[in-house]
């Protein structure tokens, strides 16, 4: 470009204010096309809460669900898998379930509203593989095991509340959805008295 | 007749650079004489992209982008389609046999000192391309809406959830992955993608050919030339190496069909038979891992006990392939005119490489764990001994790195200290040791053995 008799701060201005609104007019046009990655409207609507009837759910045995496309798991849990709990508090992350992982009414020993009825969300707080429910004593993880969720991804295990052993990826204890009891034998998943979730 | 035709050609010259690009690129592109079989793989990167795009213009005639019928349509393609099982298993096979080709590409590369100066950009754009081909092997294997599809999404999504959860959603389009996810990975599939592969191969070879090919002896043919301006050592790209690389890729081709006509699935490595079930978001398959071509990586992800620092170092374990030419900065090219412990280094990361990739396969056993971890630190370490390699180090420099070497692995074991693992990790502590030792500690007390070759004046 000449720069003969030209008003260089004129065209160093000019270019300059080109640049700068141009460039506004393209951060402006690229909002859209990356907004439009987020869920849309009907998306959002489909987390509606679901109804589960338990009075089937034997001691000891484990119903899925699916709640807002993710496992739900529904487990009603024995005696003495209630009594073994506190004696693997030493072997856990988070044995006192400190970290938000589950609503208030489920921060207890047990991280449930009933002791006996367990609620999850099946999904590893790892990398989201669905972990597989392994009974005391599974050959895969030797004697010593007391029954749990085992994450076939990437080897985090939990016990029979969810919460995570230490020395694994998982960082935290499986959440534990809003819930509420309808009747003796029927659960809302998805709200509860505060509210839809 | 023979005059019509040259009539048109210059009527077209006139108007479009062709005879000038046909003499820059082909007739007139002087390539070194002495190149061998790892020359091959550049020109059947290339082949297998043609294919790539040919069969997936052809799937996607019959394809459904949708969480309904996906899978249905593929099995359509498969049992209805004239000749579509033909066209899916060339596509599943020619994506595994990309990864084949451009690895060998890359090792090539890395024997020779492709990278090295001048050619930096031609490593960095080869880079970009081979981060492009994973992303878009990735968007491919969710294609089919299988398990496998399904819950790898879901495992390498919730990798970028783990940097900053919103950043899952918004690449899901859904809470989970969905219909959403199936439909945007459709199109940066089959036109984003592809459109930017495209256009980075074509920089790559601009690149390359504005500096000329590098060769097995790593010298550089440029500096001797004949009265003509011709270099003494290269011959023309067409015809000498246009027939070589036919010949390769006849070779290639044999074994390709070979595979697609008796082995598509190759025993589960290139289509594995939890994605011949149809996905169900309850229910994760009992073994679920990447195709092979990420198992070394997936491998390093898996072996750190902590989630942000396992992405973080599988992120790593790629990024660090872009800076190779800034790191290795030794004057000598080629591997054959460089030490004996160079040679020994190299061999050792390629068979780190391959093992990591092993076990990224295998269940995560607490013993498996372990030698991945290892096995990551030697795939680190490399990168740190090539730098260290790049000029002759003083004795406080390598007790420097040594100490930081000691620092820095102690801190993590420490870290992940597990009373009931103790004799575990003290057993396989032994790897980067002897790693360290060999590659940084016996050149101390037997410089010898790190002595590069005198280079030859002209290729051999």
């Amino acid at each position: 470009m000449s720069a003969d008799g030209a008003d260089l701060r004129r065209r160093r201005f000019l270019t300059g204010a080109v640049t700068v609104v141009g460039g506004v007019g393209a951060a402006f046009a690229a909002w859209p096309f990356a907004s439009a990655w987020q869920p849309s409207e009907r998306a959002r609507a489909i987390g509606a809460p679901i109804e589960v009837d338990i009075s089937k759910l034997e001691p000891g045995r484990l119903l899925t669900d699916k709640w807002q496309g993710k496992p739900v798991w529904i487990m009603r849990r024995t005696e003495d898998v209630l009594t073994q709990l506190p004696g693997l508090d030493g072997e856990l992350r988070d044995p006192k379930s400190e970290e938000d992982q589950q609503p208030s009414y489920a921060t207890n020993e047990y991280r449930s509203i009933k002791p006996e009825v367990l609620v999850l969300v099946g999904l590893c707080t790892h990398l989201g593989c669905s972990p597989t429910y392994l009974k005391a004593g599974d050959p895969q993880l030797g004697a010593e095991w007391k029954g749990g969720f085992f994450c076939p991804c990437h080897g985090s295990r939990f016990d029979l509340a969810g919460r995570v052993f230490a020395g694994v990826p998982a960082p935290t204890n499986l959440v534990v959805p809003p819930h509420k009891y309808l009747s003796d034998t029927r659960i809302l998943i998805g709200e509860d008295s505060g509210g839809a979730a | 007749m023979k005059s019509m035709l040259t009539g048109l050609l210059e009527w077209t010259d006139a108007r479009f650079p062709l005879t000038k690009m046909w003499d820059e690129h082909l007739a007139k592109y002087y390539a070194p004489k002495n190149f061998n079989l790892w020359y091959f793989f550049g020109s059947l990167a290339l082949l297998v992209l043609v294919m790539q795009i040919l069969t997936g213009i052809w799937l996607t005639m019959y394809y459904k982008p949708d969480a309904e019928g996906a899978f249905r349509s593929v099995e359509y393609i498969m049992r209805e389609v004239e000749w579509g099982w033909l066209i899916r298993y060339m596509h599943s096979t020619g994506a595994s046999a990309f990864f084949i080709v451009v690895y060998l590409h890359m090792f090539r590369g890395l024997m020779y000192g492709s990278y090295k100066q001048p050619r930096e950009l031609i490593w960095v754009v080869g880079m970009l391309i081979y981060g492009a081909l994973m992303a878009e092997a990735f968007f491919g294997y969710l294609l089919p809406w299988g398990q496998m599809s399904f819950w790898g999404a879901q495992v390498i999504i919730s990798l970028f959830g783990a940097i900053y959860e919103p950043l899952a959603v918004w690449i899901r389009g859904d809470y989970v992955v969905s219909d959403a996810t199936l439909n945007r990975f459709f199109s940066l599939h089959v036109v984003a993608i592809p459109m930017l592969l495209l256009g980075l191969v074509a920089a790559h070879i601009i690149a390359l050919h504005e500096v000329g090919s590098n060769n097995p002896d790593g010298v550089e043919i440029k500096k001797k030339k004949n009265a003509d301006g011709i270099p003494l050592d290269g011959i023309p790209f067409h015809p000498y190496y246009t027939v070589k690389d036919i010949m390769g890729a006849v070779g290639f081709l044999i074994l390709f069909a070979a595979v697609v006509f008796f082995v598509p699935e190759f025993g589960g490595w290139f289509l594995e038979s939890a994605n011949f079930v149809p996905a169900d978001p309850l229910k994760t398959p009992e073994h679920i891992l990447p195709v092979w071509y990420f198992t070394p990586y997936y491998a390093i992800l898996r072996a750190i006990p902590d989630k942000i620092l396992g992405v973080v170092a599988m992120g790593a374990a790629v990024v660090i392939l872009f800076v190779i030419p800034w790191l290795d900065r030794h004057p000598v090219r080629s591997v054959r005119y460089r030490s004996s412990l160079f040679k020994l280094l190299l061999a050792v990361f390629a068979v780190t490489f391959v093992v990591l990739g092993y076990l990224g396969t295998q269940p995560p056993t607490p013993v498996f764990s372990e030698i991945g971890l290892r096995l990551g630190e030697i795939y680190f370490s490399f990168f740190l001994v090539l730098w260290y390699y790049s000029r002759e180090r003083s004795a406080a420099c390598t007790w420097t790195v040594l100490v930081f070497v000691a620092v820095i692995m102690l801190i993590g074991d420490g870290i992940r200290y597990d009373e009931a693992k103790a004799g575990l990790m003290m057993k396989s502590a032994l790897l980067p040791i002897g790693f360290y030792f060999v590659f940084v500690f016996l050149p101390m007390i037997a410089p010898g053995l790190n002595a590069s070759k005198p280079v030859p004046e002209r290729v051999t």
